[in-house]
């Protein structure tokens, strides 16, 4: 029986039979990974795009600057811990952050809808204005569009982003090697909860907070304290689980991870218990894992831990040299299985 | 998290196990009857805990699964009109009927909608009143009542734009038909502890009694589970065949009587075709003439029953315990979750999508 494997630009897989685009497309499961191997890398095709970060590191005479963009369209535009504007600061600077840049300057693209009240987009404006000073960027050229009521969904941002690469070292899946060990900057799920709770009105006893937050500082405390990160990766869409299922192929190697070390905050583990999802696959957009060899994951956690947006810093596993590709999970029981990319979005369980 | 955290506490769960070692003396063939239970055992190790010589075998109790492709395909025909708002569980989206699903409809424009209870169908009736909003009903009797209660609700106050479409099957049937056949292998049943919370257990009595089965009524963490297959292995040891409950915190053997009193009320027994298995006696609820408006089977015209291939997909029989999923020769090459050839490979309680998430790697090496 030939079995396909989970990922990688050669896969057999079919890309479903669908003729139209649909939502799953979108959701960072597999479906994704396989619109984007067969429609775009190849219409692209480029050493740069191919190496698959997120962000590409060009040289610019002599300087080694890293280049991103990432579109939001999340619903509703404010949510408990964030809002759009927000989001798309934050989102692309840590793009930026994983490639081992400092960022510097962002772009902002508005579509906005017909009939969307001002004030919203002075709110969004002033939002990302606040975002951008925290992260340290500036918002430097921008552009508006506006599509007729109902073509839009209200308002979606597009930024693109530069940043400095001032380290040395290359940042990125091909320089995971089996021993490193795998750090989580902190508990996970919390943005795709407040999310879905906002969304669907759902009332939980606490509220939870979207994790959205700025992490080039801690990355580049890592960077200046000598640690050899080998990969970065921040955790959006597709959760821990996706991160972990793309390096471990993009990099070749085996990832295990320890379920019992993964933290996750009670009032995101009883949210997605009452919705049947599972928080390893939830989004986040304050969260990263960072690969690094065993003898400084040690001196990596403590630098990460005097930061506030990885306080919570912890080793959740490690890469070996078996099983390459595969991310296998030690259960909280003991048991193991493996862990896989969804398709396309966790649907909500029937009972 | 209270009531989750201790079922899932390790030291616990290899206590159970360690007991459990202790009274296996024998080999074992026992059905986890709920889909439920089979990704909690796949997704936990479960499996990995137990006796070597017990062999759990993966039963019907997936909902979806078994939704028949003409019931499916009527519910995308229905979701393609342009006056009708589909509203079902989410579950539902990616299971092929003979052509589309649910979310290629929606791509082409129909109105589909993911809601969390029929009661969200209801009130977008309320809202929209110039829709016709049609409610696809899908599950067990877990689910059944919560759907009894919105056609009640749209009952009383002359909602004229509801309707369902009544996909709902009843477990004892279906476990009758597979402990029937002649060739049945299994010997014990862990029965799905939601189902006997809405309908209790007296039902499974008889069942038992005729079958020589023990049955476990089982919940869905890994403690419940170990537990529940300790139970059951204790009955079988020592010769004594009967129903026990194991998910005290949740079932009675009455069940719920107002739930059940409801499902009275609105639905009736029917024979219904069950994906891959046939036509099971008695094992589905429609609506009672009294709700006749409320058919959506009724209100929007009936499809000829499609032409079919010859079917690639043996979900039938790994939905009756015959077969593992890694077994079927279209496992993990013609069928993934990407193409899949039957639901349940997409269902989230399917068994072929729990092996291929969390077992493709082991899959792989014992694979034909």
């Amino acid at each position: 029986m030939s079995t396909p494997s989970s990922a990688g630009p050669a896969c057999p897989l079919p890309l479903g039979e669908y003729p139209w685009v649909v939502l799953a497309h979108g959701g960072g499961g597999r479906l994704m990974a396989q619109l984007i191997e067969r429609v775009f890398l190849p219409a692209f095709a480029n050493a740069q795009l191919d190496r698959r970060h997120d962000g590409a590191v060009v040289r610019l005479a002599s300087t080694r600057v890293a280049f991103t963009t990432d579109s939001y369209v999340v619903q509703p535009l404010f949510f408990p811990g964030g809002d759009i504007g927000s989001l798309a600061v934050y989102g692309t600077v840590n793009d930026l952050a994983m490639c081992g840049a400092r960022p510097q300057y962002l772009s902002c693209g508005m579509i906005l809808e017909e009939g969307l009240e001002l004030q919203v987009v002075e709110r969004i404006a002033a939002s990302m204005q606040r975002a951008a000073r925290r992260a340290g960027v500036q918002l430097v050229t921008g552009d508006t569009k506006v599509v007729e009521r109902g073509k839009g969904d209200g308002l979606f941002v597009n930024t693109a982003g530069i940043g400095v690469v001032e380290s040395q070292i290359d940042i990125g899946p091909d320089q995971v090697r089996p021993g490193d060990v795998v750090l989580l900057s902190g508990d996970i799920g919390r943005h795709g909860v407040a999310i879905l709770a906002a969304r669907e009105s759902l009332e939980f006893e606490a509220t939870v907070c979207s994790d959205c937050a700025p992490l080039a500082e801690p990355v580049m405390a890592l960077l200046a304290a000598g640690v050899e990160v080998h990969c970065l990766r921040d955790l959006t869409r597709g959760g821990l689980a996706s991160a972990a299922v793309e390096i471990a192929a993009r990099a070749g190697v085996g990832i295990e991870l320890c379920e019992r070390e993964i933290p996750v905050l009670e009032a995101v583990r009883a949210s997605c218990e009452i919705l049947g999802l599972d928080p390893l696959y939830v989004a986040n957009e304050g969260r990263f894992v960072a690969i690094v060899p065993q003898v400084q994951a040690e001196q990596a956690l403590q630098v990460l831990r005097a930061h506030a947006e990885t306080a919570q810093a912890v080793a959740i596993g490690r890469t070996t040299a078996a099983a390459a590709g595969q991310v296998a999970m030690e259960s909280a029981v003991g048991g193991h299985r493996l862990v896989d990319r969804l398709s396309g979005e966790q649907l909500p369980r029937i009972c | 998290m209270k009531y989750v955290d201790e079922y899932r506490d390790a030291a616990r769960v290899r206590q159970m196990a360690a007991l459990l070692g202790r009274v296996a003396r024998r080999p074992w063939v026992l059905m986890e009857v709920c889909g439920g239970q089979t990704h909690a055992i796949v997704r936990y190790g479960l499996d990995e805990l137990l006796p070597a010589t017990l062999e759990l075998v993966h039963g019907p109790g997936c909902p979806v699964c078994v939704t028949s492709v003409d019931l499916l395909d009527q519910a995308l025909a229905i979701a393609a009109r342009p006056e009708v708002t589909l509203c079902t569980f989410g579950d539902m989206m990616r299971v092929p009927g003979s052509g589309a699903d649910l979310y290629a409809v929606r791509a082409a424009g129909g109105d589909v909608r993911t809601v969390y209870s029929p009661l969200e169908a209801l009130e977008l009736a309320r809202s929209q009143r110039d829709r016709e909003v049609v409610f696809f009903a899908v599950g067990f009797e877990t689910t059944a009542p919560a759907t009894a209660l919105a056609v009640c609700q749209a009952a009383r106050e002359g909602l004229a734009n509801f309707s369902v479409l009544a996909a709902h099957v009843r477990v004892p049937p279906a476990l009758e038909a597979i402990l029937a056949a002649a060739d049945c292998r299994v010997q014990g049943l862990l029965a799905a502890g939601h189902v006997c919370m809405v309908m209790g257990y007296a039902e499974y009595e008889p069942l038992a009694a005729r079958y020589g089965v023990p049955i476990v009524v089982t919940g869905f963490e890994p403690l419940d589970i170990v537990e529940g297959v300790y139970l059951l292995v204790r009955q079988l040891e020592s010769g004594s065949v009967g129903v026990q409950n194991q998910y005290r915190r949740t079932v009675r053997r009455e069940g719920n009587a107002p739930a059940r009193r409801l499902l009275d009320t609105v639905f009736t027994p029917v024979a219904r075709d069950w994906r891959g298995i046939g036509s099971i006696p008695a094992s589905g609820l429609a609506l009672r003439p009294e709700y006749a408006a409320f058919d959506a089977a009724a209100r929007f015209p009936a499809l000829p029953p499609a032409a079919r291939a010859a079917p690639a997909c043996l979900s039938g029989r790994i939905l009756q315990g015959r077969l593992k999923p890694p077994q079927c020769p279209a496992f993990g090459s013609r069928c993934t979750p990407e193409h899949p050839l039957g639901a349940t490979m997409v269902s989230s309680e399917g068994a072929c999508a729990a092996y291929y998430r969390y077992r493709r790697a082991a899959a792989q090496e014992a694979g034909p």
